[in-house]
């Protein structure tokens, strides 16, 4: 925990009504830089996981994440309760922030630092600006997969196991006796050779006048009682009975409710708004230009959707009004050509030139992509109530801290006067990451005096969207005589996060990995593994095709190019073993493997598809994943075997069109997704190799596109290059 | 505006809304019941299923008009009414079946007619009644296997 020693520090302190709390502060220079950037009112320190100790003997983990479908509640506080060796049983969560007993004064004052090389800032905080960090608690961004492999490791299980060693030296002096005799069970501390038992609450008070360890001992895996173990989830209860609470949900004393409508060019101004039919509508009180959207309130949802989709708005023209989905692939080939063999460089290897001249042979190919919308299922929306010196906002976000600074910088209101309740997200996938909505549904509820639930239409958040980015990838492999690559040489497009994604797993002594970038109206979000999703597909695929050159099936040619790595030859060699790799296949069927290193996850998978159809169905997914340790692996699976649904809907069917600088998709039925009829069968085995801990909702994503291409060549000889891949017998002449 | 009347959960109720009016938002903002969720408008996904006389219909486009004088069940009338989960949310329990859990209302709804209809569905039974309902977590295989399971119970 060399890191985490350096730049977080464990506090404890006794708050109202004799609970003990203990949580860990993260010092400036985190990982997220941009987090700490956004603390710069507040202090210098986010203090954003804890757990509660009450009297009752109940513990509360306090998760300073965003619920969007990953379990995150459960996976949280299970790290923490088995570290601390707290009954399960009695084991609650609450999620940050917006809990009124944190930012109260006396927990702000009564902190007490344990570690006493803490910078002078925080020293100096301890009355006015720790109850601000107080208030400030738990906000942390959901994404980039990084709860259990950050929040969780760092944070969650330290604070766990701190507050258990604090008890145990509370109860070695209550009893008189050395801490070395004492052991914990379910939430008890016991002396054996005297017979005492009692609950942690007892030293709580005790407790609490210890400087809590600056390195509290973490267990062993062979310890764990409750990681590595399927504890049922907290919130799926509430999720089959109608009583969970998701932002559009959210039902205030006065509410109105708004529609609204974006341009359908993205970047586009109202020039007019002719609202003489809408504004006298049933039920409608106001129409909004916004300039960059226009809304419409009105006593109800309906009334107020029916009413935006009759204003006549005329739009600004912005330069990309006459831009095509060729246009937008043109400008792509356009940038790369100019790049040549000059792009910006991302890994340069070996002696590219040397290898080109050297190489037996050359073979190239080109590879593509087009934009991606999101698709949550809960259509965007938020319910802001917006008063002189007080917001108050509620929303479903995976960055509530970016949000909530962004209504303090838009509205003058200061940060500690915006309230953020953040609920159920009904799918986040990376949209939720973005402030665009909660702005906007603060922008018109700024104007009236009571709160007002803004709801996006589907067809607003399909066309709203900031979008997988369509992207080429051409690829210029140098073979041995043999056909084994002795070059690698990649030149893709738009290249975001995260900065590995184009890098590859296999050993190849000559890289040069380069791109080039296109501006354009069509705005860049991060979607469900963000860059892996396109690169998985091109390095994947265009590694096959390496293969099928080289006379050698898809997976052994992978394993040859993996002899260096056990751990991805353990993970390639579980998936084709778990789909009988190699066996004869019906007629119109064929097998494809791919592998895909993302978010410190190693997962493989093998797809067996049916092209004797109109369209290409996949029978069954194979999925061997290496996380290092799963945590919950019944969670673990299910993010899995989620992320395989989310990108297959992507490489099916996935295709958002630009015609006239607008998205042509609208909704479901041009828009689609998988559906119960199509779903494959999914097999998951989780290999604990007890590697460095990855994440789990995104690394299920990436393998599936080029598993299933690679399937589609095995089973017709056709390569497929570009998605959606539905389509490929129209590419067949 | 007119005065429609109907049951929801067993409970009469009497609206004066538009009849034009989704039942959707009548369910959710009127009623208050907003266990049924807006997904598309459109009857493309199923997030809106309810029950209205038995037969799983989307709320979404539905209009109030067509519940006069019927009885509606919402994913608040499923369990029994002492509470005890219906058969379906027991075995969505079991197996861990929600993920963002927006979708799962719908998903009951159309399985628990289902399973009333079919008492023991096919693969293809579940396929013909399930595939209207769009689930973004993917959560297809578990559905599957739940309705499998609330079958047998």
């Amino acid at each position: 925990m060399g890191k985490w020693t350096r730049r977080g520090f464990i506090a404890a302190g006794l708050v109202g009504g004799g609970v003990l709390a203990v949580g860990v502060g993260i010092r400036e220079g985190h990982r997220a830089p941009k987090l700490a950037g956004m603390m710069t009112e507040d202090g210098e320190a986010l203090v954003n996981v804890w757990v509660k100790l009450a009297p009752d003997n109940t513990i509360t983990a306090i998760v300073p994440h965003s619920e969007m479908g990953q379990g995150v509640f459960t996976s949280m506080t299970q790290m923490l309760a088995d570290e601390m060796d707290a009954d399960w049983q009695s084991v609650t969560f609450e999620q940050a922030p917006a809990h009124e007993a944190y930012a109260n004064y006396p927990l702000g004052r009564e902190f007490i630092l344990g570690d006493t090389k803490v910078p002078g800032f925080v020293q100096d905080s301890l009355n006015g600006g720790f109850l601000r960090i107080a208030q400030s608690m738990g906000l942390q961004i959901t994404g980039g997969s990084t709860a259990v492999r950050f929040t969780g490791m760092g944070g969650m299980r330290i604070a766990g196991a701190a507050a258990r060693e604090m008890i145990v030296k509370a109860a070695a002096k209550t009893w008189g006796v050395p801490a070395r005799e004492l052991r914990t069970e379910n939430s008890y501390v016991h002396h054996d050779a005297s017979g005492q038992s009692a609950p942690y609450a007892t030293f709580a008070e005790q407790a609490a006048k210890y400087a809590p360890p600056t390195q509290p001992k973490l267990k062993t895996p062979d310890q764990y009682t409750l990681m590595g173990t399927s504890v049922p989830r907290f919130d799926i209860p509430a999720k089959t009975d109608g009583t969970a609470e998701f932002g559009i949900d959210v039902d205030l004393p006065g509410m109105k409710y708004a529609a609204v409508m974006g341009p359908p060019v993205l970047g586009a101004e109202t020039v007019s708004v002719d609202d003489t039919y809408a504004r006298d509508m049933s039920g409608v009180i106001k129409v909004l230009n916004k300039g960059h959207f226009v809304a419409v309130v009105a006593d109800g949802y309906w009334q107020a959707e029916n009413a935006v989709r009759q204003l006549d708005i005329t739009w600004s023209e912005t330069g990309a009004d006459t831009l095509n989905q060729a246009d937008v692939f043109n400008a792509l080939r356009s940038a790369m050509d100019a790049a040549g063999d000059k792009g910006k460089e991302d890994v340069a290897v070996g002696n590219v030139r040397r290898a080109s001249e050297n190489a037996a042979r050359i073979y190239e190919a080109e590879y593509s992509v087009p934009f991606l919308a999101h698709a949550a299922m809960e259509p965007l929306n938020a319910t802001a109530w917006v008063r002189d010196d007080q917001i108050d906002l509620w929303s479903g976000l995976q960055n509530p801290l970016a949000v909530r600074d962004e209504i303090a910088g838009a509205t003058g209101v200061k940060k500690s006067n915006v309230s953020i309740h953040n609920v159920f997200l009904g799918g986040g996938f990376g949209r939720r990451s973005n402030p665009d909505y909660p702005l906007m549904a603060i922008e018109i509820a700024k104007e009236f005096d009571h709160p007002v639930k803004m709801i996006w239409s589907r067809e607003q958040d399909t066309q709203q969207d900031w979008y997988r980015p369509a992207s080429v990838s051409r690829f210029k492999a140098g073979l041995d005589e043999d056909g084994m690559p002795v070059l690698w040489d990649n030149l893709f497009t738009q290249k975001h996060d995260p900065p590995e994604a184009s890098h590859i797993p296999y050993k190849i002594d000559n890289q040069l990995i380069h791109y080039a970038h296109v501006d354009h109206h069509v705005r860049f979000g991060p979607w469900r593994s963000v860059d892996h999703t396109q690169h998985g597909f091109f390095i994947e695929s265009f590694v096959d095709e390496l293969a099928d050159q080289a006379g050698m099936d898809g997976y052994a040619y992978r394993r040859k190019l993996l002899e260096h790595s056990p751990r991805y030859l353990a993970v390639l060699d579980a998936a084709a073993k778990a789909a009988g790799w190699g066996r004869e296949v019906p007629q119109g069927r064929g097998l494809g493997i791919a592998l895909v290193d993302s978010f410190g996850t190693v997962v493989a998978q093998v797809v067996e598809v049916d092209v004797s159809g109109p369209e290409p169905k996949v029978i069954h997914v194979w999925c061997a994943a290496d996380p290092g340790y799963a945590m919950n692996p019944d969670g673990f699976i299910a993010q899995i075997e989620s992320g395989i649904i989310y990108g297959l809907t992507a490489a099916l069917y996935g295709d958002i069109t630009i015609e006239d600088g607008a998205v042509v998709q609208s909704n479901f039925h041009d828009y689609p997704m998988i559906r119960m009829n199509e779903a494959p069968e999914i097999s998951v085995e989780i290999i604990n190799s007890g590697a460095k801990v990855g994440g789990g909702g995104e690394p299920g994503t990436p393998p599936i596109a080029p598993a299933l291409a690679n399937a589609v060549f095995a089973a017709t000889g056709v390569r497929v290059r570009s998605q959606p891949i539905a389509n490929f017998k129209e590419g067949l002449t | 505006m007119a005065e429609t009347k109907f049951t929801v959960n067993g409970e009469a109720r009497t609206v004066d809304m538009d009849p034009n009016t989704p039942l959707l938002w009548v369910l959710r903002e009127q009623l208050k019941l907003t266990g049924t969720k807006f997904g598309c408008g459109i009857a493309q996904c199923g997030a809106c299923t309810i029950h209205l006389d038995g037969a799983p219909v989307r709320s979404c486009s539905t209009p109030l008009a067509a519940a006069e004088g019927a009885a509606l069940t919402t994913i608040e009338g499923v369990a029994a009414e002492d509470g005890t989960r219906h058969p379906v949310q027991e075995a969505w329990v079991e197996h861990q079946v929600p993920q963002c859990g927006y979708c799962q209302s719908g998903q009951i709804m159309s399985a628990v007619a289902l399973l009333r209809d079919t008492p023991n569905p096919t693969d293809a039974d579940i396929d013909a009644a399930m595939s209207g309902n769009i689930c973004r977590c993917g959560a297809y295989g578990r559905i599957r296997q739940a309705i499998k399971t609330a079958a047998s119970a």
